[in-house]
Formats: C-alpha cells, sequence, structure tokens
C-alpha cells in the first residue's frame, strides 16, 4: 500500500525525529591555511574523481590571481586566508548534559521560537538519551522519493552515487571564476545538497535539508545543486529559523539551480546564522553566490529568502532567463538590526523571448544597521517582448540606520519594459499609539507592523516555515524602537 | 469609572486643557461638544495615554486607579479604549490578526490564557453580524484603503471585540450615512450595560438622537463651560456655540 505523503510529513514533522541525523565521523582536520596541498587534501578525503579534483585546483588557480570585491556597500577587517582550517570533517558539537549549561538567552530565544525542548537540546547540543527510531522514519522518507526516482542527498554523496549528472551540470551556472568567493568555494566546497528532480515528476513533498544526513554539518562552503528536469516540479527549502551559531567566521556558499523545459524550482531559504552581538561584535560573514538558470522554454525558477542572521550578508540570488517564456522571481525579506550589514538583491538576466521576471525586495533596518538593495535587471537584444517589475521597500526603525537602494537596468531592446518602484518609510508614531491603544505592546506592535509590511514576501514561503518566519522577524527587532 | 480633576494639558508650551473636571460613573453616557479646536481630541488622547502632552496638574482617576501612572497598553487592558477621530493604516496586517493580538495581549495582562481560536473567530463572526460588516472587511489589511465611513465602523468593530469598560468614541459619526450611522448607534446600544460608559464626542446632535445621553458637556477654549441633559445638545444646534460665548463674556 502506498503511503500518502502528507501522513509522512505528519509523522516526520511530530515525532523528535531528528537527533538520530548526524555520523560519527572521526574528527579530522586539515593544516590550517590555503594551499594546493588544502584543495588536494579535501578531495582526497572525500575520495572524489580525479575531474573534481582538476575543478577545484584549476578554481583555485583562478582564485590566486583574484581580488575581493569592493563595490558592495559593506566593511568589515580584512579576512586572512590563511588564518582558516579549509577542512575538518564533520564533528559533534561538545555533549553537555543539561540544558542549564547553555547560554540562558539562546534558550529564551528558543522559548520565543516556540521550539521544543527536546529539540532545544538537539540544536544545542545537549545529551539526549531517548533516540526515537528516526532511521526509519528517513528511511521513508526516502523510499518515497526514490520511488519516484528523485535522487536528494548531500554534495558528496551525489559525487560518489551520480557523478555524471554532477559532472554534467557542477559550475554551469556559476563557474568557478563568477567571482572571488565563487572560486573560492569552487576550490574547497565542503558540502550541502544534491537534488535531482526526473522528467515529469512533481516532488510530493517539500525538500528540507531536514530531512538530509549531516545537514548541520555542511561546513562553512557550503555547495548546492539542484536540478529539474523537464517538466518536473520541486520546493527545496533550506536553513532554518533558530539560531545558529558557527565558530566559522567566513562563510561562502554557491547554490546553482538548473530548470529544463517546462520545470519549476521554487528555492526557500531562512537564513539565521549568528550576527554578533549589540556591539557589533563576532558574527557571520556571508558571501553566498545563488543562481538559476530557466535552461528550456516556460521554465520556471523563484527564490523566496528571509535573512535575519550574519553580521554580513551580501548575496545576490538571481535567474538567466535562457529559455523563451521562461519565469524569474525573487521575494526577499532581509532585516539587520545593531551592527549587521547586508547587500542583498537580485539579478534576473533575460535572454529568451517573451520572459517575465520579478522582484520583491523587503529592507528593514534598525539600531546602526545598514541594508541595501542591489539589483541588475538586464533584457538582451533577443528577449523581445518581455517584461521586469522590481518593487524595493525600505522599511527604517529609528534613525541611525541606513537603507540604500542601487537597481541597475540595461535594456537592449525596444519591445520590452522594465518597472521599478521604491519606497522608504517608517513606522510612526500613529501606528504605534493606534496599537497601544488596542492594550498590544510596542514590542508587538513592531512585530505586527513588520510582519505586515513583509508579508507579501513570507506569504511565498512555504506554510511550515511562514510561521516560524513570522515569529523570527519580530525577535529580532527586539528592543530595536523604544 | 472615570474621576478627573482641575486637568491641565499643554503641548509645545501652549496650554490646550485648562482645568477639566469630569465625573462619569457606571452606565453613564457622556457627550462631549464643542467647536473645532478647543480640546476635545486631546483630552481623548490625554486619557488614553499619549506620550506627547505635557500634563502640568491634576489627576485622572479610572477604576481607582491613577491612570497618569499607566502605559497606554496598560490603561487599553484595564479597559479603556479609544475610537479614533483619524483611525491609521497598517498595511499589510489583517484585522482578523490585528484583533487576535490585540485580545490576548489584553489577556495576557490579566493573567489569561490567549482565547481559544474558535471562541475567537466566534466572536469576530458574531460582532461582524451586529455591525453589518462584510465578511471580506475582516481579511483586509486594518485600515488600508477603507472608505472614511469604514474606517469609523471598523473602529466601532474594534470596540465590541474588546469590550471595553469605557469608550471614548471620537467624532465616530462623521463620515457615516444615514444607514451606517444607525448601525453604529445601534451597536453601541447594544453594548450599552450597567457597568460600562460612554465618552462620545460629536459636533452633531443627530447621533444623539440616537445614543441618547445622560449628561452633555461644553467644552470650549480648553475648559468644560456647561454640563446639562440632553436638551443641551438640542439648543446648541439651534443656537451654535456663540450664544455660551457671549454668556461667558
Ligand atoms: N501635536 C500638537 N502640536 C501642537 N498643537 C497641537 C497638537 N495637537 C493638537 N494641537 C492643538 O491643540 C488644539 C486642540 O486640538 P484638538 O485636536 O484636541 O481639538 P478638537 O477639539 O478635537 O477639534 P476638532 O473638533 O476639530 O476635532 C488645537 O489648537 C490643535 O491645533
Ligand atoms: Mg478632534
Amino acid at each position: 500500500m502506498e503511503k500518502d505523503p502528507n501522513n509522512i510529513l505528519d509523522e516526520v514533522t511530530q515525532g523528535e525525529y531528528k537527533y538520530g541525523f548526524y555520523t560519527d565521523i572521526e574528527m579530522d582536520t586539515a593544516p590550517m591555511g590555503l594551499s594546493e596541498d588544502t584543495v588536494r587534501f579535501i578531495s582526497a578525503k572525500k575520495n572524489e574523481p580525479e575531474w573534481l579534483l582538476q575543478y577545484r585546483l584549476d578554481a583555485y588557480r583562478k582564485w590566486l590571481v583574484m581580488t575581493e570585491p569592493t563595490w558592495a556597500h559593506i566593511h568589515h577587517a580584512p579576512i586572512n586566508y590563511q588564518d582558516i582550517f579549509y577542512y575538518a570533517a564533520p564533528k559533534r558539537k561538545k555533549e553537555l548534559t543539561n540544558l542549564d549549561e547553555v547560554d540562558p538567552e539562546l534558550i529564551e530565544t528558543f522559548n520565543k521560537l516556540g521550539i521544543s525542548l527536546e529539540e532545544q537540546k538537539r540544536l544545542t547540543g545537549v545529551a539526549v538519551d531517548a533516540v526515537i527510531d528516526s532511521v526509519s522514519v528517513k528511511t521513508t522518507f526516502t523510499e518515497t522519493l526514490e520511488k519516484q526516482g528523485i535522487i536528494f542527498c548531500s554534495f558528496s554523496e551525489a559525487v560518489q552515487k551520480v557523478p555524471e549528472l554532477v559532472k554534467q551540470y557542477l559550475g554551469t551556472v556559476v563557474p568557478s571564476d563568477d567571482n572571488y568567493f565563487a572560486a573560492l568555494n569552487s576550490a574547497v566546497f565542503s558540502d550541502g545538497s544534491f537534488c535531482y528532480i526526473p522528467k515529469g515528476v512533481r516532488c510530493p513533498i517539500e525538500l528540507s535539508t531536514y530531512f538530509r544526513i549531516n545537514a548541520a554539518n555542511t561546513g562553512q562552503f557550503e555547495r548546492t545543486l539542484i536540478i529539474g528536469d523537464e517538466g518536473s516540479y520541486v520546493s527545496y527549502m533550506e536553513g532554518c529559523t533558530a539560531p545558529m551559531r558557527d565558530e566559522n567566521q567566513l562563510h561562502a556558499a554557491i547554490v546553482e539551480i538548473i530548470a529544463l523545459k517546462d520545470a519549476q524550482v521554487k528555492y526557500s531559504t531562512v537564513q539565521n546564522w549568528y550576527p554578533g552581538n549589540k556591539k557589533g561584535e563576532g558574527g557571520i560573514y556571508n558571501f553566498v553566490t545563488k543562481r538559476g538558470i530557466c535552461k528550456g522554454n516556460n521554465s520556471k525558477i523563484s527564490w523566496t529568502q528571509v535573512e535575519t542572521g550574519s553580521a554580513i550578508t551580501w548575496k545576490y540570488p538571481s535567474v538567466v532567463l535562457m529559455g523563451d517564456n521562461s519565469v524569474g522571481e525573487f521575494y526577499s525579506v532581509a532585516v539587520t538590526n545593531n551592527f549587521q550589514q547586508a547587500d542583498t538583491g537580485s539579478k534576473m538576466i533575460h535572454l529568451g523571448k517573451n520572459t517575465k521576471s520579478t522582484i520583491i525586495s523587503k529592507g528593514i533596518s534598525a539600531g546602526q544597521s545598514s541594508n541595501s538593495y542591489r539589483g541588475l535587471v538586464k533584457m538582451t537584444k533577443r528577449a523581445e517582448n518581455s517584461r521586469n517589475f522590481s518593487q524595493c521597500d525600505s522599511l527604517l526603525l529609528g534613525d541611525r540606520c541606513g537603507a540604500h537602494t542601487f537597481p541597475y537596468i540595461k535594456t537592449e531592446n525596444k519591445t520590452s519594459i522594465v518597472e521599478h518602484e521604491a519606497t522608504t518609510s517608517k513606522i510612526s508614531d500613529d501606528q504605534l499609539f493606534y496599537c497601544n491603544q488596542r492594550g498590544i505592546s510596542t514590542e508587538s506592535a513592531i512585530g505586527l507592523i513588520v510582519n505586515g509590511y513583509a508579508r507579501e514576501v513570507l506569504k511565498q514561503l512555504p506554510m511550515e516555515f511562514a510561521v516560524e518566519a513570522q515569529k523570527l522577524l519580530s525577535i529580532s527587532l527586539e528592543g530595536s524602537v523604544g | 469609572m472615570l474621576s478627573i480633576k482641575n486637568l491641565r494639558v499643554s503641548i509645545s508650551g501652549k496650554e490646550i486643557l485648562r482645568g477639566i473636571n469630569l465625573e462619569v460613573k457606571p452606565g453613564e453616557v457622556h457627550a462631549i461638544m464643542g467647536p473645532n479646536g478647543t480640546g476635545k481630541s486631546t483630552l481623548a488622547s490625554v486619557i488614553s495615554g499619549r506620550d506627547i502632552y505635557d500634563i502640568t496638574e491634576g489627576e485622572i482617576i479610572f477604576k481607582g486607579k491613577n491612570l497618569l501612572e499607566m502605559s497606554i497598553e496598560d490603561r487599553a487592558s484595564e479597559g479603556i479604549f479609544l475610537g479614533f477621530q483619524y483611525p491609521v493604516e497598517i498595511p499589510g496586517v489583517s484585522i482578523t490578526n490585528f484583533m487576535r493580538t490585540a485580545i490576548n495581549e489584553q489577556r495576557k495582562y490579566h493573567g489569561l490564557d490567549p482565547m481559544p481560536a474558535s471562541e475567537f473567530l466566534a466572536k469576530m463572526e458574531e460582532k461582524k453580524q451586529m455591525l453589518e460588516i462584510q465578511a471580506k472587511l475582516a481579511n483586509r489589511s486594518v485600515n488600508e484603503g477603507f472608505s472614511g465611513g469604514e474606517k469609523k465602523k471598523n473602529e466601532i468593530f474594534q470596540m465590541a471585540m474588546l469590550d471595553p469598560d469605557l469608550a471614548i468614541l471620537d467624532e465616530t459619526d462623521s463620515g457615516l450615512d444615514i444607514d451606517a450611522l444607525k448601525i453604529v448607534a445601534n451597536g453601541v446600544n447594544k453594548l450599552r450595560k450597567p457597568d460600562n460608559s460612554f465618552l462620545v464626542i460629536t459636533h452633531y446632535q443627530r447621533l444623539l438622537d440616537y445614543i441618547v445621553p445622560d449628561i452633555v458637556h461644553v467644552l470650549f477654549d480648553g475648559r468644560i463651560v456647561r454640563s446639562g441633559g440632553k436638551e443641551l445638545a438640542v439648543e446648541l444646534e439651534e443656537k451654535g456655540y456663540e450664544w455660551i460665548k457671549a454668556e461667558m463674556d
């Protein structure tokens, strides 16, 4: 009897399934610093085929002669690339015996997010004695997918299992010398997700990194590849709303999406890496290259992101609209508080005829943070009768933060239409008074207003993600007004 | 219920309320009338706790508690409701979500658990029907793109949902068509109980035909210069404020 995928999802989301999801690989670290030897070491550790080693080495050599980009509206101390460990085998977090040993502030945040006690233990690395039968749940999940020919595994696993697919598509959307951080990632990438949806298959469940072995240990140079074959559909979710701590300050990920003819890929993410403390010390530098290509006619790629974490976010999920009638979408909420800096936006490159793209960006800044939208819309000569609509809104909380908009528009044909709208607003005292008068505290009022402001984007998220994301927005802005 | 003694209020150095005395008992409806700019809305804001004013003298006691020491939201949870003269828009926040948040925050103040969803939805339904509000309206964002009349109706809807002890209605009648006025007045009358009170600010005696006040006050130049029964409103409508001004001189 076939299992109803909904039941499986219920089983999976309600059960305490997540504990067993690490493999205990012996700790193993490459020497500090970056060299050809480091690259060879990583590749050997992962038992990679020769072509992949060459791919990495080639990227490394390109990286050597590249320079860090300086055009983004961000500031940080110089990064010493020789002062980083580029390979550490997935290791367990330090085992604590009791939640009392965990930073109380963190626990408070967990409670506000409504994360269960058990889940809190897992996230903070407290030993859990009652490990439930997670393997069977996971197996059911994988079986459902395998029956349909869907491949969903870690990137490293894919290299072993389906090397030809990886070889065919790796680096075809983001070339290894695309930019400085992409080159770095291509040389030393740690792990990430691989996902292939065969022809005509509609993936029956949201693919969440939650279900993937070692998802918590993808490392700082994450690499993800998603391929939607002809006529397929998949909704993929990455990240998690719980605060993620990591000793590695530099993160440089690459995500590549390929949508063939009539395929649809929906990618949703919540990014909540450690943003640093209230004084602006610490926090993750997040330099990400995410790009999809609508390769076939009538294909569609849509990016939805909720960015609340990281000290620095540098991220421009883009779509190359190559197939005729293809569609690209970008929905983004980026929150910055305290001293966070975000320079994020999207690129829509229209190559095919009758292509359509939409960009909805909602920036919310508080404290002394800086929040920039940077976007490029390009209509090439061939892209006749194409359209773009961009809406970039900024909401300012307080008057010490900054919001900037850098839209670039290039049109090489006369039949395409590009529309760009931008607004900047503040939460007014009248709005706060109105909410207060109904008994709503200022903190809740801000949460309410901010979520209302971001609604257009939040409603794009898969249900189970959306509820958490809403809470997250409110929490990220706590203490920012008043 | 509400007791205001010798209340003096200024804003940016300008004195607006110049010694207000007002006593509202449970079950009573008081009307406040008076020319534009005499301080009616200011009085409503000060009672609600808006903190842009300097309160230079006097006291406000509500159900035995000193209001001036309480935050806006605590006053609301204690049972004060203000129907705004100019309700503000909150884009993207549905009335349903807004009301649920308000009710649950008020319940939290009283140490109660959030209202169960089914009870909440039933209450929404009941009040919508009472005020003849279209189902669609509740899914729209708070006041966003509402017509003037819809905004006022929405204020009364919120009042009905929150069930306050003291409702201050600041020119709720302005902008309402005749049918809406009747519906709103009807709604208010249905909510009248022996243990709650209303402070109705209006320019028109017409509203007071429907919501019959126990006492009518005339606010003039920051002071209550006359109080009387509902016939005072009729007299004002006939003679205008010149008459009071003349008597004062
Ligand atoms: N924020 C403010 N700053 C300066 N003056 C103010 C402010 N708010 C109100 N005032 C002034 O206080 C006076 C009283 O205003 P208020 O709004 O209370 O009048 P009102 O009696 O409600 O008038 P209306 O019948 O037109 O609604 C007016 O002269 C107004 O200009
Ligand atoms: Mg007024």
